[in-house]
This record gives structure tokens, sequence and C-alpha cells, in this order.
């Protein structure tokens, strides 16, 4: 048994130590906006914050969560999709099949935590998710529209 | 509320109002449909529309949203024609089994080719203005004034000489019970008010917080996981596997053989149904393909070019005399060979069905293009009458071609289900599962060789492509005389779908048709992209050879063909073409027609140190009517990252009868950092509806290329670039 502690709730998970995070918040869990898209840490779609920290939880075994550690999901990121990049993205209407923007989205929070102006040359760097109807250029504008709103 | 209930809500919805509703009159006059359902929440006023008590509009759309902005353009249509408040506009999809239960009222559920709204814009607006009159009538005939002297606005029906008014919701029961109007006439669109606006999307919220849920993320009661594994080689089966070996493993439930290609393990959850998967031994039968190449398909497609016996697309003249005379004194022949390769659809999600089966029923949950086609499928599977199955359709990850003709993964969902009655099983495959087992976009070559005159002009032209077809594959009754027409997008001479923008003296287009045993599909574009690099790098080519600047060389020729050159004209001056190019860089040209619509783009790029950077590029698209300039904005944007995907990096290739990349880290595609400017210019020239989704795909590319040409002076033919150097 571990127990994570997931948007600020404590889970008891009963699954196998090697269980990708990412299938033990979408089946365990239930809480399915974390997406699956590869497996292999490639795509970005899984990603979730751990500490703050954005990670592909499609291959963050499960074993490899400590206790305490704060999982925070895209239905976390804020009660009411109130979070700067949240409404960046509602500003600019970014998603199209939506699949990739969970990830996306807990990428760009990520980002804006360590590096609350990033150039585009930064956001180029570390939003490395693939989005497959093409969304970057409004990402792009949406995290310094989010940027410019965190400072604001 | 979870899902299944709202499901099943939406199902009572619609199958209350159809059983109560009264005659269809059929798939030409849809809104003719007389529902006098009085469901007491929501009464329907026809097919498309139902206003509830309380305002809310729903308006019902059967083409599926997979991202391409469908759902609000089709609902802007409607919303216009109903004179509705827009604030108060909800949509829901009718099932596929309600739209053969009513006579196909709704019409096709088809979603590809770009058709979502330019094949249906006429009947869903027949359908928002028959409503509309319907609501009026209602108001005056509570009021006891002629219909005459209200009007509608914003949801509000005003009587003119009293000034009295009603909402919709107050008189919607009354409507719906009116017979229908016989005809009904519709706006100009110069006085639209909703449509033709850049309207936020409808669906844009639950997608920021993870609400929105997709194949993937159903659940139902009781539902158990399925992971499959079909033979990786084409063609090839399932021979044996050992079931005894992994029936003891954590959450397994039931390993199972599917139809005779593969085989799925059942599970409590999905990661138990994967594990229990990988470690399933299996043998295949990997049938007559096993020893297959890319090489060897390259050599097959190769010996097409020059192939006497060919498929004719286009003839004018006599291109092949005239090239036999060979180059005209001061004038050249010029000749290039160019080929592009497999591409896979990769949706972000991968794909899914979730299936119920009974003796007496079966019932798909599928992110689905087509609704009907996932229907037939499922009824085919289930082995019942297709009354006896419906079809929900869920939100999609990405469609892009893989979900709409193609419903492999509905056929797997259900013969598992099948054989597990009574208990639902979602089935989701592996990226890996996904990339070996698509509907790839074909591979074709073309070489193409032109005379130029002493003065540069082009007089004879002949394209040969040698290449797969998809029709031959997956819709051969689509075929005309053994000829695939699809082949020839964008090269036809007068098809309004697309013609060729060039009048060229004497000119033969034609096909080779050459079939490898790989399984073809519709890509985002279809063969205009590969059409699109043949001809627009060609020309670029002739322009170089005849020392013409390109958009001078390509105008020459364009003289008959104005829309063409209107967009052509509109991106070469958004990016600057007569203004100095900045040192060490390139630009280039493409236009092209396809899906109804003229498009154009033109770029500006640098290579240094090997590395391509593609600072900008303009699109112009010309779609007739313009239904939502912000969402045709969005899919220029997005359909150059497609076409720049497959340009740069994208390739299947073929080793021992199966595909080689089996994730995004061999089939890697554009991301953030390879992303240009794209600056978009809409031209909509009015007088007919063109498509949006597709059509722009196809000129990145080559007006990629054409720029690097520029740039470098060296000229590329053979995709993706990732395999050449570049300098």
């Amino acid at each position: 048994m571990t127990r994570l502690t997931i948007n600020g709730q404590t889970h008891d998970i009963d699954a196998d130590p090697d269980t990708p995070l990412l299938w033990v918040i979408r089946e365990q869990v239930g809480l399915t906006g974390t997406k699956f898209g590869c497996g292999i840490a490639q795509c970005g779609a899984c990603t979730v914050h751990i500490d703050g920290v954005p990670t592909r939880s499609c291959v963050t075994p499960l074993a490899s969560v400590e206790e305490g550690q704060k999982i925070v999901t895209i239905e976390g990121l804020s009660p009411d999709g109130s979070h700067p990049v949240q409404k960046a993205w509602l500003a600019l209407d970014v998603p199209q099949c939506g699949y990739c923007q969970s990830g996306m989205i807990m990428a760009a929070a990520g980002l804006l935590e360590a590096n609350p102006k990033p150039t585009d040359e930064d956001i180029s760097a570390e939003i490395t998710n693939i989005c497959r109807c093409g969304t970057y250029n409004r990402v792009r504008a949406a995290i310094h529209m989010a940027a410019a709103d965190k400072a604001g | 509320m979870t899902i299944a209930q709202s499901v099943s809500r939406r199902n009572f919805l619609a199958g209350s109002a159809a059983a109560l509703g009264g005659l269809s009159l059929g798939f030409h006059i849809p809104f003719g449909a007389t529902a006098t359902a009085q469901e007491a929440a929501s009464p329907e006023i026809n097919a498309w529309v139902v206003v509830k008590p309380d305002d809310t509009v729903v308006i019902r759309i059967v083409r599926s949203e997979m991202g391409q902005g469908t759902l609000t353009g089709l609902a802007q249509l409607v919303a216009e024609e109903l004179e509705c408040d827009w604030s108060k506009v909800t949509t829901e999809y009718p099932p596929p089994g309600r739209n053969l239960a009513r006579n196909r009222v709704w019409g096709s559920y088809s979603t590809g080719g770009s058709r979502g709204i330019r094949d249906s814009h006429d009947y869903v607006r027949k359908g928002g203005a028959a409503a509309r009159q319907m609501l009026i009538a209602a108001a005056a005939q509570q009021w006891n004034v002629p219909a005459g002297e209200c009007t509608a606005a914003s949801s509000v029906i005003t009587h003119g000489p009293s000034g009295r008014t009603v909402t919709f919701g107050k008189v919607a029961d009354a409507a719906g019970r009116l017979t229908p109007p016989a005809e009904v006439t519709l706006k100009d669109p110069k006085d639209w008010k909703i449509a033709g606006k850049p309207l936020p999307r409808l669906d844009t919220v639950d997608k920021l917080t993870g609400k929105q849920v997709y194949g993937a993320d159903l659940k139902l009661p009781g539902m158990l996981n399925a992971a499959v594994k079909a033979c990786p080689v084409f063609g090839g089966k399932l021979a044996s596997f050992d079931a005894a070996a992994v029936e003891k493993m954590p959450g397994v439930k039931k390993v199972v053989k599917v139809d005779d290609t593969a085989v799925a393990v059942i599970a409590d959850t999905w990661w138990h149904a994967k594990t229990a998967l990988d470690a399933l031994p299996v043998t295949w039968d990997e049938g007559p393909n096993k020893d297959l190449s890319s090489a060897a398909i390259a050599d097959m497609l190769r010996e097409g070019l020059d192939a006497r016996e060919a498929f004719v697309g286009q003839s004018r003249g006599d291109a092949r005399v005239e090239l036999a005379k060979g180059a005209p004194t001061g004038g050249k022949i010029v000749t290039a060979t160019y080929a592009y390769p497999y591409q896979n659809h990769a949706t972000m999600e991968p794909m899914n069905a979730t299936a119920l089966w009974t003796p007496e029923k079966c019932e798909v949950w599928v992110p689905t293009q087509n609704g009907e086609s996932s229907l037939a499928v499922a009824a085919e599977a289930a082995g019942l009458p297709v009354a006896k199955c419906e079809v929900y359709k869920i939100h999609l990850g990405g469609g892009f071609g893989r979900r709409g003709n193609f419903q492999d993964y509905v056929r797997q969902a259900v013969s598992i289900a099948r054989q597990i009655p009574g208990t639902p099983v979602k089935l989701l495959w592996t990226r890996e599962e996904d990339m070996l087992h698509g509907a790839y976009h074909p591979t074709t070559q073309a070489k193409l060789t032109g005379t130029l005159d002493a003065q540069g002009n082009l007089t004879a032209l002949h394209m040969r492509i040698s290449g797969q077809s998809i029709l031959a594959a997956v819709r051969p009754e689509g075929m005309q005389g053994g000829m695939d027409p699809v082949v020839f997008q964008g090269l036809t001479e007068k098809a309004p779908e697309g013609h060729l923008g060039y009048t060229v003296p004497n000119l033969l287009i034609d096909h080779a048709m050459r079939n490898p045993p790989i399984p073809p599909g519709f890509w985002r574009g279809v063969n205009l992209n590969q059409n699109a690099i043949y001809v627009e790098s060609f020309m670029d080519e002739l322009a170089a050879a005849a020392g013409v600047d390109p958009l001078e060389f390509r105008r020459k020729l364009m003289a008959n063909h104005p829309k063409h050159l209107a967009v052509l004209e509109a991106a070469a001056k958004g990016l600057g073409w007569e203004t100095p190019v900045p040192q060490g860089r390139g630009r280039g040209l493409a236009q092209i027609m396809g899906f109804g619509s003229y498009v154009a783009a033109a770029a500006e790029v640098s290579v240094t140190d090997g590395r391509l950077k593609i600072h900008r590029i303009v699109a112009a698209t010309d779609p007739g009517h313009a239904v939502n300039p912000a969402q045709i904005e969005r899919q220029v944007e997005g359909s150059f990252v497609y076409g720049l995907s497959a340009c740069l990096h994208g390739e299947c290739t073929v080793k021992g009868g199966r595909m080689e990349q089996e994730n995004f880290d061999t089939y890697e595609v554009l991301r953030m950092d390879e992303m240009p400017a794209v600056e978009t210019v809409i031209i909509p020239s009015g007088g007919f509806w063109g498509g949006v989704g597709e059509p722009t795909i196809a000129v990145a590319a080559p007006a990629v290329l054409n720029a690097i040409f520029a740039a470098t002076g060296k000229r590329y033919r053979t995709l993706p670039l990732k395999n050449h150097e570049l300098s």
C-alpha cells in the first residue's frame, strides 16, 4: 500500500510498485484529465507536477514517489480553472482537439514557477510536449500572457 | 453525473423525440422532419434545434469535432438563421442509430475531406431558418397576429406593431407542434451576425481543467479494460498464444483471440491488461509479406515512372510529342524526380473503443469521424442487425483521417466484448500498436519533364505519378474505370474540388498505379500533399532554369486562374516578396487548390551549420465563405505543423514486412522549437464553400523546400529532410 497526496487529498494505493504513476492516477484514483499518449516520456500528455516540478508520469513508477510528495494534476491546478495559465489558454482559445492540452498546461505552469518571465528561447527549450493539431504558436502566446498576468 | 448517465440521457432525448415524432421527409430537406415530440424538458423544434424552457438552445451536430472547430462553425450557421442568443447555445451529438431510425434526417455523419461545413451548410442553415419560422408562427398564433408582423432576434420574438415580446423558450413547446414550412429563405452571407465572425470555440473550457472526456477516458459501471496486439507484419495472422502463462497475473480476466489477426488480454485495469499482454507468449504467421522492405517498394514505384501504361488525369495538346522533339533552339528540357514516404496519422489519443455486447444488443462508445461507419462495423462484428446496435460518439483526441473510413478498432472492441457478454470492455491501443497498424498516407513518386522555349515559356509538361491508390484499397466503389481520381487532387482541368492553376499548352498528367501491400488511408490533406510538393517544386525548378523570378514565372501560366493567382499574390505580398531578402535567407512560394479552396504559402528560411530555421510562413486562403475566421487561422497554423512535421521528420519505413517506427522517438514530429511564425491571410471571395482543415497543409512543405533552394542553391527532392545533410 502506498500513500499518495494528489491535489491535496491522500489516497492509499494498492498497486504494483512498478505501475506508472499515470495509470495509478487514471485507473486507481480515477482522474482522467492526465492523458496517455506514448508511454515513453516523449509526448508529455501525461505531465503532472511532483513537488512543483513538471514530471512525465507515464515513466514514473509508483515506487519512486515518496510519501509526502505533493502531486498535482490538471484537475488540481486551480479549483475553478482560474490559474493564470488556464485563463490565458481560455483568452486565446488555445486548444484544438485538446488531448495534449492538460500536459501542455501543466508544463507551462511548471515553467512559469521556475522562470516567471520566459523568453521565446526558454519556451522552445522547456516546452517539448507534442501537439499534433499544431497549437504551438498559441501555446507560446498564452505562456507570455500568463507570465504578464502573474507579474501584474 | 457520470458519463454513462449523460450518454444514456442524450440517447433518451433523441430516442424519445424520434419515437413520438411524425413523418420524416428524408435527407434533402431534413428540417422537414415534423418532430412533434413534446418531451417535457426539451421540446424539439425540428431535428436540428431544441429550445428548453429556460431559453437554452441545443443545436444538434452530427459531424465530429476533433479539434478542427466544425462543432462551433456548424452551430454558428444554425444559430445565424435561428436568430438565437449565441450565449445560450449548447450542442449535442445525436447517435447514428437514431439517424437511421429517423430516415437519415441528419444526413451524413462523415467528417473528412474538409467537408464538415461545406457539405452541410445548406441543410443545417435551413434547419435553423425553419425553426425560427416555427417559433415566430407559434408566437403569432398566441398573440393572434399575422406572423409577418413578427421578427426574431437574439432569442426574442417581437410583434412590431404592439411591441410585445416573448422569448423562444416560452413558445418552443407550441412551435414543435406546428407543421414545418415548406420553404425557407436563407440570409445573404453579407448580413451574417453570428456566422462569419471570429467567435471563440464552444468546447474550450472543459479542455483546460481535465473535464473533457475522450474515448480513452470513458468509464462505465462494471467496465473491464483490454489491450490488444495484432500481427505486426502486414497481411500476417495470429498463429498461437499461451494464455495459461498470463492468466494468473494480477487483474487478468480473460485472454481472447481477436478475429484471425490479433490477441487481447482483458483485465480489471488497462495497465494490468497491457502488462499481461507484454508477457504473453505469442507466435505469428507472418504471411506473404514478411520480406517486404522500403527499398523493394521504392523500386516498384520507380518502375512506374517510365511505364508505358498509366491512367490519365489531365491531357491537353500533345505533351509526349512536344517533349519527344527535344529542347527547342535556345530552350531547355528540364526533368526532375521526387519521392514521398509513408506517414502515420499519430493522433495524440491512441485508437480506442468501448463495447458492450449481449445476444440482443450491441452498444459502442467511440471517438469516430463517422458514427455511421462505426455503427455499420459494430453491427457486422456483433453479428446483429444494425437496428439492435447503437454508437455513442465521444470527443476525439485527433482524427486527421485515421478515425473515418477505418473502424478496425471498433471491430476489435466488439469482437472482444462479444467474448465476455454483458460486460462493457474498453479497448485502448498502445502507441506502438497505433504506429504498426496505421492507415498510412501512401507513398508516391513523381517524374516531371518540361520544355522551356527560348523565351522561357513552359510549352509542354508531363507529370507522371507512380504509387499507391487509396481508393483501390479502401473504397473501390469510388474508382472510375480502374482509375483513382483522388490521386489527381489539385491537378485536374476543371474539378471544383481542386483544379490545376496553370495553363500549359501541351500537358499530360498521368498515374501508374503501383499498390504495395501496405494499408493506405486518408491522411490530412490526402494526395494534395504530395502533388503540391511535386508541382510547386518543379515550377521552381523551371523558373530557375529559365532564369525568371518564381512568382513571375508562375504568373505567366496563371492568367486563366485568377483565384489561384490571388492567393499566391497575397501570400507573396504578406511575406514582402518584392523587398530585399535578408542576408543568408531564402524565400519560396507555393500554391494549389484542394478541398474546394484556393491556398498559397510564402516562406522565409535560412540554413546555418546544417540546421534549417523557418523564420516565417505567410499563408493565404480563399475558402469562398469564411464561417469563423479565428478558427480558419488556427486550422492554417495547425495544418502547417502537420505538413512541416512530414517535410522535416515524418517517415514510416518498412523492414521485414512491418513498420520500423513504433513511437515518437523514431517517428519524430514538429515541436515548439521548430515552429515558425505563421501569418494567415483570409480572402473569402464568396460564391462557393471551400474546406478549411486540410488544403493549406499542402503548401507548407513546397514553400519551405523552394525557400531552401533560394537560400542554399540545393534542391531536395525526397522527403523527409532529416535524411539529408542540409548545407
